[in-house]
């Protein structure tokens, strides 16, 4: 192995490369793409330290916040669930394959309709009972039955009631074919509980490398290593601490004063100031998250394409990604994929900021040139009130009148996002094109907030599920993009980067662009040198 | 019956029933704030079955009377239900938040009312001297810094700066009333002070000058009696109902009023807590704060009327 390789991979496990930079130049160093990423997986792995306390910061909890995983929804209690419990399937970081975590192994049909998972044997819950398919089958169920109140639901429900346990193995037989099944499955709502966490959802008794000690919802969370943990490379410190620290300059001021080794969502705005401090390190990674403005495609006047595309030619991305994400952050292209995902369709022609095009094409919809409502709020994204200000400004400029209303952020996402029909919004990433599309721009999607129903669409969607051949779905799925790109109701100005700034001493660190905080994952990844 | 024994019985009824009614309005308030408890809980993770399957689970489809009287049932037992977002019994988390709040709060009461009051009397001593102008300005500049400010102010310069006093996130340790936690709260205390200063000193001030005006004091001056001793011993205690009303609002805004110091210090308080519950819409925990949020102030402007009736023994017997 060459010494250039190393030095890269190491590079990326101390945060100062990012995966995708270095795939790049392992394939210029004439690497395969497997290799590499085995390679930084071991690089990561390369020296961890035992032992030690290790404290995170961060913001997005609150004192309503669950132990039940099926509830959780906030990035404190993602990170809290995953230190005790785990899923069947985890995300590689490197490559966005699909890994084995409490799932051994799987095989699939040809069709991709039957999937058989082996689930691992040896591993026990922090209770003392051994991990059996029969948890697998009961948690599936508590997150899918009729009862469900699961976050999960809207993923589940693609797999339905069609799974079993077979002996040591979960069996699920779909009704149509699903390549990207095992993603379902490393969804964070679905840790593997004992008996599905029936009995008691709020236990927090999972197979995780530690044991919850202390549960203080919008306070604080503890928990310490288990020593009848099933897996060595993983959750190496003796105790593991959560802080929540909802406020940016507490959070900062936690960071810089030692009180903390970690934090989460840096403001853009003073992450330059932070950089300076010479015992701190910031880890950004370009994530799937996207700042979006929606319309309603079958609302008056969205529902006429001119007015649409007039919209999209208005928008200054580069001028956003400069503005409202400091430079942290990378244009958007009309269609929620980036090249974080697999199969990314990189032929389709980059939108830029263009007056003549936004001017004509709004001609041509035959507008009649009253103002049209943008609804934003702050709660959408940080920024958005800005970003609608510096929208209205380019589509004054093409002729495009816009009028701003801003909205209260206390229940933005329950009475303007999916009610409104133009507003602007988030979506965080998915780990796979199938599932973003699913999730959003499905006919039947319950979260179509653009109102996107197309069967052609939808014919596309379902095929590309089920395809196993890589070329023929990069093909399908250019040219979904291709139609959202040119006719769907969505504005994709931006793609945020997830910033998160650490102690220099935090070592381990893999940047995931699955979501912030590693994935939720730095109380199992990380480590802390002397 | 003994007329300040029933001046109070009197307070306290009245005080049930504004506590009553302020319960009824909170409970008509967050029915009218737009979304309800499982849209806003699942938020953009929301299903349409998920969301119907908890408003089922916590009968949101019952009438508004039939819910408002379940809760009440339950509080008159004592018993303040369990938060829908986590099934955490509110009576035990209250208990934690309320005792952290009222310990944060009787830190800084205990530094801002002595000095509040003698800096009012030092104040008039000095009237339209120097060290009376000095003090004006000084609080009143820190009066008008918003107190998140002050806030980040103290926690730069003491806790990041000189490494004095801890920044966030303050949790205090178990047992709550201790002297290590008094140290650990010093900066969020220390702007708390610096927030309710000036409103109490500026009252003392104004109060003990009206006093000064009147005939008796003129006496006592012309008696040769030393400036300090007839503020101290004459005006102060005739001045002592107005006083006493503006300290116990301050006491009142102390425990209900710093959410903001509460979220810049993470202090894990009853104000956050109230603020968690509002955003998702959790009932048992907004009622639950809602309630003690109105005790408090219900309590402490019957200690303030009482205390000042007892101070004036005129109001002691009403003609």
């Amino acid at each position: 192995m060459s010494k250039e390789l190393k030095d890269l991979s190491l590079r990326v496990v101390r945060g100062q490369m990012n995966r995708r930079d270095f795939m790049g130049r392992a394939a210029a160093l004439g690497v395969a793409a497997p290799l590499a990423s085995q390679l930084l997986a071991s690089t990561a792995q390369a020296a961890p330290v035992r032992g030690g306390h290790f404290v995170s910061g961060l913001s997005g909890g609150a004192s309503t916040d669950t132990l039940d995983p099926a509830l959780s929804a906030s990035v404190v209690m993602q990170n809290v669930n995953f230190v005790w419990g785990e899923c069947l399937v985890l995300p590689d970081p490197v490559d966005g394959t699909a890994q084995p975590w409490l799932a051994e192994s799987w095989e699939a049909s040809k069709d991709a309709k039957k999937w058989v998972f082996k689930i691992r044997k040896g591993v026990t819950f922090s209770n003392g009972k051994e991990l059996t398919a029969d948890d697998v089958v009961a948690t599936l169920h508590r997150h899918s039955d009729e009862n469900s109140k699961s976050g999960a639901l809207g993923v589940v429900k693609n797999i339905g009631q069609n799974f079993k346990a077979d002996g040591d193995n979960l069996v699920i037989e779909l009704e149509a074919g699903n390549a990207d099944l095992p993603f379902l499955l490393s969804d964070y709502h679905l840790i593997i509980q004992p008996n599905g966490g029936m009995d008691d959802p709020q236990a927090a008794i999972g197979t995780g490398a530690y044991k919850m000690e202390q549960n203080d919802p919008g306070v604080r969370h503890v928990a310490s290593r288990r020593d009848d943990y099933w897996r060595s490379d993983w959750g190496y410190y003796d105790s593991v601490e959560v802080l929540d620290i909802s406020d940016d300059t507490a959070r900062t001021a936690a960071l810089t004063s030692g009180k903390v080794h970690a934090i989460n969502r840096v403001s853009p705005k003073t992450v330059d100031l932070l950089k300076r401090a010479p015992a701190l390190k910031i880890a950004n990674v370009s994530g799937r998250g996207h700042y979006v403005f929606i319309c309603h495609v079958n609302a008056a006047p969205f529902d006429n394409n001119d007015l649409r595309l007039a919209l999209k030619y208005a928008m200054d991305r580069e001028e956003l990604v400069d503005k409202i994400l400091r430079g942290y952050g990378s244009v958007g292209n009309d269609f929620p994929i980036n090249a974080a995902y697999a199969y990314f369709p990189d032929s389709i022609p980059q939108r830029v900021l263009d007056l003549d095009k936004a001017a004509h094409h709004y001609k041509k919809s035959g507008h009649d040139g009253t103002p049209i409502t943008l609804r934003t709020s702050n709660a959408a994204f940080p920024g958005a009130e800005d970003a609608a200000v510096l929208f209205q400004q380019s589509c004054n400029k093409a002729g495009i009148p816009i009028d701003i209303k801003r909205e209260p952020a206390d229940g933005y996402w329950s009475n303007v996002w999916n009610v409104k029909p133009f507003c602007t919004s988030y979506w965080g990433g998915r780990p796979t094109q199938d599932q973003m599309y699913t999730v959003a721009y499905y006919s039947k999607a319950d979260w179509n907030d653009t109102r996107w129903q197309r069967p052609d669409f939808d014919k596309l969607l379902i095929e590309a599920r089920a395809e196993l051949e890589p070329a023929r779905r990069k093909e399908l799925y250019t040219e979904m993009g291709l139609m959202l790109h040119d006719e769907g109701g969505v504005i994709v100005p931006m793609f945020n980067d997830f910033i998160d700034a650490t102690t220099k001493k935090l070592d381990g660190i893999v940047t995931d662009p699955t979501f912030e905080t590693g994935n939720f994952l730095w109380s199992c990844r990380t480590w802390l040198t002397a | 019956m003994n007329p300040v024994l029933s001046l109070i019985l009197l307070r306290v009824g009245i005080g049930l029933l504004v506590i009553l009614a302020i319960s009824a309005l909170l409970f008509i308030g967050v029915e009218l704030l737009p979304g309800d408890f499982a849209r806003n809980f699942l938020g953009q993770s929301a299903t349409p079955e998920a969301v119907a399957n908890i408003r089922k689970e916590l009968g949101l489809d019952q009438p508004l009377l039939t819910r408002y009287f379940d809760w009440l049932g339950g509080v008159l037992t004592g018993d303040f239900g369990t938060s829908w977002a986590n099934k955490a019994s509110v009576n035990e988390q209250l208990f934690k938040r309320l005792s952290n709040t009222l310990f944060l709060a009787a830190v800084a009461a205990v530094f801002a009312v002595p000095i509040a009051v003698s800096l009012g009397m030092v104040a008039v001593f000095f009237r339209n001297r120097l060290p009376d102008h000095v003090i004006n300005i000084v609080s009143l500049a820190a009066i008008s810094m918003p107190e998140f400010f002050v806030g980040y102010l103290f926690i730069f310069f003491f806790a990041l700066l000189l490494g004095f006093g801890d920044g966030p996130p303050i949790i205090p340790n178990a047992p709550l009333w201790s002297l290590a936690n008094v140290q650990l709260v010093a900066l969020p205390a220390a702007t708390l002070v610096v927030v309710v200063l000036a409103h109490m000193m500026r009252m003392t001030r104004a109060a003990i000058l009206n006093i000064m005006d009147s005939a008796y004091i003129e006496t006592a001056e012309l008696k040769g009696v030393r400036m300090m001793t007839i503020i101290r011993k004459h005006a102060a205690p005739n001045a002592i109902a107005p006083i006493i009303n503006v300290v116990a609002l301050n006491l009142a805004y102390l425990v209900v009023g710093v959410v903001v110091v509460e979220v810049i210090f993470a202090y894990p308080g009853m104000g956050q807590y109230f603020v968690d519950a509002v955003t998702v819409r959790d009932m048992p925990v907004v009622q639950a704060c809602g309630v003690v949020f109105a005790a408090v102030y219900v309590v402490l402007n019957m200690v303030a009327d009482v205390g000042a009736i007892l101070a004036n023994p005129r109001l002691m017997h009403p003609k």
